[in-house]
């Protein structure tokens, strides 16, 4: 309670309170570069974080590939849900 | 009484779309994601380590029975091969797409290279690029035959190097397909039966794992011994 108050918009997101989410996307970075920039540092996070450690396993990996195995299905439901358990396909 | 026969068999090869924006570009662009780039610490992370010996490791290999000028397609083989590895592999997920499964692709990887190939044979040493339409040794008779035989398979091969990949995979994914619907039906009829196409299945999968880096080792092979042929 000691500490000058930050404005919203640079805060962390783990550290936004719920009721300032709004005013939070609002003040994000929207320009194209801005876009890419976020992209890639969340990227570099990623890796830093699972990748380039000394004894990474095969959880780095393997997060990604769920990750894309659930986009992928999220992407073919429309066209897979005709195929549900019927009596004639 | 009509039959109708509903081939929904190939709808897995269905360029996929997703509210009307086409995620082809993110089937193709995966690769690129799932490979970083080397980092700048002395010692890296077993990842890594393990990426970069692989990459080491083939490039060398593919390169030893090249010679000098054609070392400068190391970069592009190597990259070809990690590119179609890593789209076979990751087709052999649940609901993924394939792109190496479209012919257009392959023939895209295959054209254009072989045609470099080809190219840099005749300009740079047009008589022993065409010396290849004849094999040495050939009995007298047979020349005019051969020469014809031999142009008409140099001309089949960017064709045979792209319907290969595309007939392995495509084949691959429809027998899995195939072999699930068959197991998952064969539950309810008669399941011993339904063990044995379960079986089956497992070790398709497995041929399918090997296939995979086969066919991606095997098209980039024969793109560098046409290459070892012309330089």
């Amino acid at each position: 309670m000691a500490d000058r108050a930050v404005p919203v918009v640079e805060k962390r997101l783990m550290e936004v309170k719920l009721g300032e989410i709004g005013t939070w996307v609002g003040g994000r970075d929207f320009t194209p570069n801005g876009m890419i920039s976020s992209v890639r540092k969340g990227y570099e996070r990623y890796l830093n974080k699972y990748i380039h450690v000394k004894k990474g396993g095969i959880g780095g990996l393997s997060m990604v590939l769920a990750g894309y195995v659930v986009l992928s299905y999220v992407w073919s439901f429309d066209h897979i849900k005709h195929d549900r358990m019927r009596k004639y396909h | 009484m009509v039959l109708t026969l509903i081939l929904g068999l190939f709808d897995q090869f269905f360029s996929p779309y997703f509210l009307g924006v086409p995620l082809l570009a993110i089937a193709i662009a995966a690769p690129w994601v799932l490979f970083p780039k080397p980092s700048n610490r002395v010692i890296n992370g077993r990842s890594l380590v393990a990426q970069n010996s692989f990459v080491l490791n083939f490039a060398k290999q593919i390169l030893l029975p090249l010679n000098v000028g054609a070392h400068k397609w190391a970069l592009l083989l190597t990259v070809l091969m990690v590119n179609l590895i890593t789209l076979n592999l990751l087709g052999l997920l649940p609901y993924t797409f394939t792109p190496t499964t479209q012919l257009p692709l392959n023939m895209g990887f295959a054209i254009p290279l072989w045609l470099a190939t080809v190219v840099i044979g005749l300009r740079n040493q047009p008589t022993i690029a065409l010396g290849h339409l004849l094999p040495e040794g050939t009995p007298a008779p047979l020349i005019p035959v051969l020469i014809i035989i031999e142009t008409i398979s140099l001309f089949v091969r960017p064709f045979a190097l792209g319907v290969r990949l595309t007939a392995n995979l495509a084949a691959g994914h429809l027998l899995i397909q195939l072999l699930s619907s068959a197991t998952l039906f064969l539950i309810d009829q008669m399941w011993p039966v339904a063990i044995l196409t379960g079986l089956v299945m497992a070790l398709l999968t497995l041929l399918e794992l090997a296939v995979a880096a086969i066919q991606a080792y095997v098209f980039v092979l024969l793109l560098s011994l046409y290459l070892q042929e012309n330089t």
